[in-house]
């Protein structure tokens, strides 16, 4: 593979692009298992829900990030249910639950993706709309704008995320739950609703990205799988609980994958992921912004 | 006749009449088996469906015909997702528990791998459907495939005709690491001496990569002349999309190949003008003349629109229905099932079916191949019934059956 | 005694339906009730003793297959030497694992486990001689040595296995490694503080349970007669190795034997009958269903029921 700059510069542009995709993806897991402590492995899967409830609004005609505003409330309710019941099950009964917890979290993984393949089937399905197709010239340069539209959309959600978390009093209380659940009852606020509030933000989240990730490629069921290497790295390169750290880390996951896919070519980008997770977990499991 | 015997006669006879009136017909009783599986989902989901249908057209009409030596066949297909993992075992099924007494493979190459050692072991005739070179390693002498090539030179001489007609020099290869495409691409790569192009790209990716921009930049970086892709159904769509997003670049003067799935009319609907321009095989294209071919378009039109698959079948559907000619008429030949008898006789004769004569050489490949390098021209977005009219495909190899030269360079032809 | 005697029975039997006319298909589904139980005791060493979640159940099996698979196209190895040296190999990945991950607890042991299996078979995909993404033909050895086909020894061997990876569950489990195992699981720091020695025994519950693992997945490419990346490193092993033991009850080595038998055999009874789609919902139903309702399996189950009707 030739070496040059322009190719290079190209990468790394387009790995930027993309980091702020993986960044939005992660962010729903950097608050429920950065922050919270859930073993939220299901993550992945329901990111692919998000895309396929868009794809299903799209067959309407809605286009996809419309859709995915339109399922953020659905998701929102049922990750705040989803949460309840797992709270009474697993994190009340508090006994050797981490086997258990995590059991739970897998069994939904392949739950959500055998439904997935019974009512959509094994096909690949994919979106159209009016930026999907074209891509913006920059001398040799091309950046496709389904790229440019993702990044945009992920960097309005993690400003967003962030903001809320820091300014508001319930985003505080989310990001204090984790540290001290005593303190927060002591200041009158109940930690079981607050952590209902966050998983039930981080699955409202994760439609509106799932909708971003109908966009940039097709979709099919089995693609959970790698996005819990992707997810899972970034989340724990940034560090547990760290928002911005999210999006450095997406970036930086971003553009590694992106040469490595120009330089070393598509069969060895599938490790990038998990390799770089590998070595994190390794070497500094606290992450690189960690708490 | 004393009374007792008379009766004795008088109700056997009465007997035998009530018997053959109200018992189920001998034929239907003691059926002919034949089993396989096909993917019906899928990324090859869209061809296999097409190919079912004609398979199952044959079932019927050779049913109504009264069945094969007397017996009704009983056909049964599996869908295996186009997923080799799923193979093994649904043959293993259909040979030890639905006890089928004959196999055809699945559609194409990718699910047929397995199972050949598999077949092999067992002694089983296999009736290929549309893979390429997947008996090489395992050379089963009872394989018979029913795709009009044979290897990777007489796939590649059209496509190569054009590459030096148009004066090139460099050919930049990306092909999808499994069986067909590594089977087609090995055999180009193999080649290449002989050509005089020189490789400046070549890539294997994964069945799971769905970007091909960043493979679309690297070849365009590389400025070739030539670019061949070997792949599947979804890759080809994805190839197609991203060459129109980032743009191969300037210099290209042929670009297609082995894209699989460009002959399924569905996709060719949903890329549209997309299509303009690329050279890529087929083994049909409408105008071609082929005895009887245009009665079974006819009647398979109609049931497939019912069935909503593809509506104008021309690039499985035929050779499908054709793998059922061949099946009759070695049976109804050699007077049996037996594998090794109609193996015999599908090795010794030349059959006569809807897409022309068939013989096979000696690993079980055509002998007459006849692979069409066509053009995509004039094709406008959605409309499937502009695929009707030859002029949309022009044939630009073989000889026998060309309709029109290559136009290059790509960029000029996409606008054609 | 009483085991060693059944374990004898049960290989006594094997060798007799082997020799007998029963249905070639039942072989082949057996293969796959034996690899699971192995399977199931292997991961519950770690697992279920231990407490650590071995998520990457496929990498070991995809390692110890390409192993085996290796060891057939470099030196034409006969079955039992595959087995040994794929065994070999897979326990020294586990014991590598069990280093690299010493560090780590719940969940992220498990992402690093499942992060193995793509490193794994990225690493596979990128090498043309085990035959990469592709995938290879092989052919099988015409007979099946002393019995009537290949696929019945086979299953002979595999028999073998499942006793084998079995007896070394009930040793762990009722040696001073399992209890050392089950201080670990209940508390590892508090376990530390008492002196056991939680390293040398979390190493050795690794490499022991990756050595079953692979050894399991080294008869896979003569099975099949075919290998390739994708269903090798399939992450449906990872779910069912995980859902057996928690049917059958983790904390006794007889859960394993019990949850594999039962969902292996409904796998195969629905892949037959109705499709395989629906084989994978049934593990993930039960799989949820005995974590939420009954989390100490069918053994727990039984014991509750034994000492209610007392």
């Amino acid at each position: 593979m030739t070496f040059s700059f322009d190719l290079l510069l190209e990468a790394i542009l387009f790995g930027i692009l993309l980091g702020g995709f993986y960044a939005a993806v992660s962010l729903g897991l950097s608050v429920s298992f950065g922050l919270l402590d859930i073993p939220n492995v299901a993550h992945p899967a329901v990111l692919l829900l998000g895309a396929y409830g868009a794809f299903s609004l799209g067959q309407y005609g809605v286009d996809p990030i419309v859709a995915g505003l339109l399922l953020m409330p659905v998701f929102f309710i049922a990750g705040a249910l989803f949460y309840k019941t797992y709270y009474l099950v697993f994190e009340r009964r508090g006994d050797a639950a981490a086997v258990n917890g995590l059991a739970f979290f897998f069994g939904v993984v392949f739950i959500i993706e055998v439904g997935l393949v019974i009512w959509y089937g094994v096909d690949q399905q994919s979106a159209t709309a009016a930026y999907i197709g074209g891509s913006l010239e920059l001398g040799d340069i091309r950046l496709p704008y389904r790229l440019l539209a993702a990044f945009s959309v992920a960097l309005v959600m993690a400003l967003a995320l962030s903001l809320y978390l820091s300014k508001t009093f319930y985003g505080r209380a989310i990001k204090a739950v984790g540290q001290d659940e005593g303190a927060l009852r002591l200041m009158g606020v109940d930690p079981v609703k607050v952590k209902q509030l966050a998983f039930g933000i981080a699955t409202g989240v994760n439609a509106l990205a799932g909708a971003v990730l109908l966009i940039l490629a097709p979709i099919e069921p089995t693609m959970d799988r790698i996005y819990i290497g992707r997810t899972f790295c970034v989340v724990v390169l940034a560090g547990l609980g760290s928002m911005s750290g999210t999006l450095a880390a997406g970036l930086i996951l971003g553009i590694a994958e992106s040469i490595v896919l120009m330089f070393l070519g598509a069969s060895w980008a599938p490790a990038v992921a998990f390799g770089l997770l590998m070595v994190m977990l390794g070497f500094r499991p606290q992450g690189l912004f960690g708490r | 006749m004393d009374l007792s015997r008379r009766k004795l006669i008088g109700t056997a006879s009465s007997l035998s009449i009530a018997s053959s009136v109200f018992s189920v017909p001998a034929w239907a009783n003691n059926p002919i088996k034949i089993g396989m599986s096909m993917p019906q989902t899928g990324p090859l989901g869209a061809g296999g469906k097409a190919a079912l249908l004609a398979l199952k057209m044959w079932v019927e009409d050779v049913n109504g015909r009264g069945g094969l030596l007397g017996r009704k066949i009983d056909f049964n297909a599996y869908d295996d997702q186009g997923n080799p993992a799923n193979t093994p075992g649904i043959y293993s099924k259909l040979l030890d528990v639905d006890k089928v007494d004959l196999l055809i493979a699945p559609y194409a190459t990718v699910p047929t791998a397995p199972i050949m050692p598999l077949v092999k072991q067992r002694g089983k005739l296999l009736m290929g459907n549309f893979s390429f070179q997947v008996n090489a390693k395992v050379k089963h002498d009872m394989w018979f495939n029913n795709a009009p090539w044979n290897d990777a030179e007489g796939w590649f001489a059209g496509f190569l005709q054009a590459a030096k007609d148009s004066n090139s020099k460099t050919i930049a290869i990306a092909a999808q690491d499994q069986e067909f495409a590594q089977n087609l691409a090995n055999g180009v790569r193999a080649g290449l001496a002989r050509t005089g192009l020189t490789s400046v790209y070549d890539q294997n990716y994964p069945p799971t990569t769905k970007d091909f921009s960043s493979i679309v930049r690297a070849i365009r970086s590389t400025k070739p002349d030539v670019v061949f892709v070997a792949s599947y159904p979804g890759d080809s769509v994805g190839m197609v999309n991203a060459a129109h997003e980032i743009g191969l670049g300037p210099t290209v003067k042929i670009f297609g190949g082995g894209m699989v799935g460009l002959q399924f009319t569905p996709v060719m609907e949903s890329l549209g003008s997309k299509l303009n321009g690329i050279i890529n095989y087929n083994t049909y294209v409408p105008g071609m003349p082929l005895k009887g071919i245009e009665d079974f378009f006819k009647r398979y039109t109609a049931k497939a629109v019912a069935e909503k698959v593809d509506p104008l079948g021309y690039y499985l559907p035929p050779f499908n229905y054709a793998t059922g000619q061949m099946l009759e008429q070695a049976i109804n030949a050699t007077k049996s099932i037996d594998d090794k008898a109609i193996a015999a006789y599908l090795r010794a004769n030349t059959m006569d079916t809807i897409v022309g004569p068939i013989k096979f050489d000696a690993g079980g490949e055509r002998a007459n191949q006849r692979v069409i390098m066509a053009q995509f021209r004039g094709v406008k977005d959605k409309d499937l019934e502009q695929f009707r009219s030859p002029q949309r495909q022009v044939i630009i190899h073989p000889t026998a059956d060309k309709t029109g030269d290559a136009i290059f360079p790509y960029e000029q032809a996409r606008k054609s | 005694m009483r085991f060693w005697l059944s374990c004898a029975a049960i290989s006594i039997g094997a060798v007799f339906l082997a020799f007998s006319g029963a249905n070639n298909y039942l072989f082949f589904a057996g293969f796959v009730v034996l690899q699971s139980i192995v399977l199931a005791s292997a991961w519950n060493i770690l697992g279920g003793y231990a407490g650590y979640v071995n998520f990457g159940v496929p990498a070991f099996i995809g390692a110890g297959a390409y192993a085996a698979l290796m060891m057939h196209l470099a030196f034409a190895a006969p079955l039992l030497l595959q087995i040994a040296v794929a065994g070999i190999i897979t326990g020294l990945i586990g014991f590598l694992v069990g280093l690299l991950t010493v560090r780590l607890r719940g969940i992220f042991f498990s992402i690093a486990t499942v992060a193995l299996v793509f490193i794994f078979e990225t690493l596979v995909m990128n090498t043309p001689f085990l035959g990469g993404a592709t995938g290879m033909q092989l052919t099988r050895p015409e007979s099946g040595g002393l019995f009537p086909s290949y696929m019945r020894m086979l299953v002979v061997v595999m028999t073998g296995l499942a006793i084998l990876a079995v007896a070394t569950a009930r040793y762990v489990q009722e040696s001073h490694i399992g209890r050392g195992l089950r201080a670990v699981r209940d508390s590892e720091e508090a376990a530390e503080c008492s002196g056991v020695p939680t390293l040398k025994l979390k190493l050795l519950a690794c490499a022991l349970s990756g050595a079953l693992l692979g050894a399991a997945g080294a008869p896979l490419p003569m099975y099949l007669s075919y290998i390739e990346p994708a269903s090798t490193f399939n992450l449906l092993y990872a779910v069912s190795a995980l859902a057996m033991p928690i049917i059958g009850g983790m904390s006794h080595w007889i859960g394993p034997v019990i949850g594999a038998i039962i969902l292996a055999s409904l796998q195969q009874i629905v892949t037959v009958t109705i499709s395989s789609e629906l084989n994978v919902l049934v593990v993930g139903l039960l799989l949820v269903v005995f974590v939420v309702a009954a989390p100490e399996g069918i053994v727990g189950l039984v014991k509750r029921w034994k000492s209610s009707s007392k």
